[in-house]
């Protein structure tokens, strides 16, 4: 025995160490599963240990199920017929709770629009990296001592840099974008397609989970979606530098992130966002698609009015986009944008009561005067309508205004946007064309 | 005095030893400058700096134990500094193979020679590269990936400033 050890001593010792360092990874490692992450040492115990459970009670429930399935079924018909019953029952049920779910998501969309301005910045010097070529992790010069706390956006002014993940006294860690182990909820800011910003062991950052028959063009720019909770909504990212067919119907879209992040010296670390409602105040009763065409980022004014001209209000209440609230708060509806050429005339009419049946509680912006609705299909909004606040007749009835000559109303015949964040592409053209669906 | 000459058994095989101040503060500064550097010229981290002292060490004491303790213990320091994402071990573990293999080495070939120090740094460089990614992606399925012609060529680089590296490092030498 002695002599065994004494020979393979450097090879013991050598197994020590590194069965010590392996335990010790397994105790801190953690593997995402069904109900969380789990330590690695749990996985590779359970690993071990189950094995012989499976078998022991596969075997058990083997002689169970041939007693209780093949020798002892006293009363299985009549609990065959209570649970058909109680089937029926909870199909009912369950019908009914869908429908109360349906609703509380649109109660829910509607009152929790939340828009993410930040407050407060810190900045902060770049200090150091891991010094790995695995982990990209940078250090800074702020601690908890500055106010820093895990979980903080650090941005520069072109760009997001990243995450804090780990903060000390005097000093911060770090996860940058093009980390492979971090994740950004990112968007498209023309198309507003969106997805993960993910980073890659060779410092790339790929923008994934978009369908491979979108159309993305290189160039166009990514903003943060804000569906982290990490960064605020709208920050640049950076632009689309290929585009290129992945895997599993998903495209492969690598982006040039707009901070340098391999030459970072000061970085700004957001201590504060501040969360607002949109202001409704004043302005009545608004329609959910009122509100998200009010939360387009970097959308002009004019279009985003043009947007949502064609919801329907209910009595007293108008369209109350951006930048048009000083415009209609007076309660007399005003046009806002002119005719296009010669010979159309203005679509924007005088505002007159409308029954309340006539308004639809829909989160899709859908005319409901009659003319209008009856005679278009919903399409994609591909081109700006001017703006109208247009009221049903008392009556009740999908019937035009009484203000309103049928000669006039031809031109405003726009087809309504279906999503609630469509965005319009152009500027208002001269004469309405047929709507193009595009792809997306 | 150092050694000079061909090594047939162990007991030509010359053992250095070092200053307490150079044990503890070499690979301190080997990590530092490694953190450092790469902070400014992002594409220098594929240099390791740290890898290259458990070599050093481990050639030059020719005891597998030391060396095993020794790279253990500046992998686990290089483990530290690589954030959450980054276990404590995997360049503890790496670096105590490399260690071991390199002091087993050190016993039986002359490691004093540049030539023979460019292709074991390139070697081990190698074998640094492929117990990391058998560690990362193999036992702890972590997303990494792959690259031959990535190993290549920081194992020429690691190569050829290794040599500098031990050449500088030679003078703290005690026979």
């Amino acid at each position: 025995m002695e002599t065994i050890l004494g020979r393979y001593k450097n090879l013991i010792v050598l197994a020590v160490i590194l069965f010590a360092q392996i335990i010790a990874l397994a105790v801190q490692v953690r593997r995402p599963g069904q109900d969380g992450e789990t330590r690695l040492i749990r996985v590779w115990a359970i690993g071990i240990v189950t094995p012989f459970e499976k078998a022991v009670v596969h075997t058990q429930n083997w002689f169970h199920d041939k007693w209780t399935g093949y020798l002892y079924l006293r009363g299985v018909r009549n609990e065959n017929a209570q649970l058909r019953a109680e089937i029926e029952r909870m199909n009912l049920e369950q019908a009914r709770v869908n429908e109360d779910a349906k609703m509380a998501r649109r109660i829910q969309t509607l009152l929790a629009f939340k828009e993410q301005y930040v407050e407060s910045t810190i900045a902060a010097q770049v200090i150091g990296t891991s010094g790995s070529e695995q982990s990209r992790v940078l250090y800074i010069d702020k601690g908890s001592d500055d106010g820093i706390k895990p979980d903080m956006a650090v941005i520069t002014p072109t760009g997001i840099v990243g995450k804090v993940v780990q903060v000390s006294r005097g000093s911060a860690q770090v996860l940058p974008i093009n980390d492979q182990l971090s994740g950004v909820g990112a968007a498209l800011k023309d198309s507003r397609l969106q997805g993960i910003l993910k980073g890659a062991p060779n410092g790339t950052t790929t923008l994934q989970y978009i369908m491979s028959d979108e159309p993305v063009k290189p160039g166009e720019q990514v903003i943060t979606s804000g569906g982290d909770r990490i960064f605020p909504k709208g920050l640049p990212v950076g632009s689309v530098a290929s585009v290129e067919p992945g895997k599993d119907l998903f495209l492969n879209i690598r982006v040039i992130p707009s901070s340098r992040l391999d030459k970072l010296e000061e970085v700004l670390v957001i201590t504060k966002v501040d969360y607002k409602l949109p202001d409704t105040k004043d302005l009545g009763p608004i329609r959910a698609s009122d509100i998200l065409s009010e939360r387009l980022p970097g959308l002009p004014a004019s279009q985003g009015v043009e947007a949502a001209g064609n919801a329907i209000t209910q009595p007293g209440a108008l369209n109350t986009p951006a930048g048009t609230a000083a415009s209609t708060r007076s309660g007399t509806a005003r046009p806002t944008t002119p005719p296009a050429t010669p010979g159309q005339t203005p679509t924007t009419r005088p505002a007159t009561p409308a029954t309340a049946g006539a308004a639809k509680p829909s989160m899709t912006a859908t005319p409901t005067t009659g003319a209008t609705s009856t005679t278009k299909p919903a399409v994609t909004l591909t081109q700006p309508v001017p703006r109208k606040p247009v009221t049903a007749p008392p009556n009740g009835a999908n019937q035009p205004a009484t203000t309103q000559s049928p000669t006039t109303e031809a031109p405003a015949r726009k087809p309504p946007a279906t999503a609630p964040n469509a965005v319009p592409q152009e500027p208002p053209a001269a004469q309405p064309q047929p709507s193009e669906v595009p792809p997306r | 005095m150092p050694f000079r000459g061909s090594y047939t058994s162990r007991e030509q095989v010359a053992v250095y030893e070092f200053n307490l101040l150079v044990v503890v503060f070499v690979p301190l500064v080997a990590i530092l400058v490694q953190s450092f550097v790469s902070a400014k010229l992002r594409w220098l981290a594929i240099i390791d700096l740290p890898m290259m002292v458990v070599i050093f060490f481990a050639v030059a004491r020719r005891n597998p134990i030391s060396g095993c303790i020794t790279g253990a213990i500046i992998g686990l320091l290089q483990d530290s500094l690589g954030g959450p994402a980054h276990p404590i071990g995997m360049y503890g573990i790496t670096d105590t193979i490399i260690g071991y293999a390199a002091s087993s080495i050190g016993m039986k070939i002359d490691v004093e020679n540049p030539g023979t120090r460019f292709l074991m740094t390139y070697v081990f460089l190698v074998v640094h590269e492929a117990v990391y990614f058998g560690v990362g992606h193999g036992l702890l399925r972590q997303p990494l990936q792959w690259s031959w012609s990535h190993v290549a060529i920081a194992g020429l680089a690691n190569a050829i400033v290794g040599v500098f590296v031990y050449q500088f490092l030679d003078r703290f030498k005690q026979s």
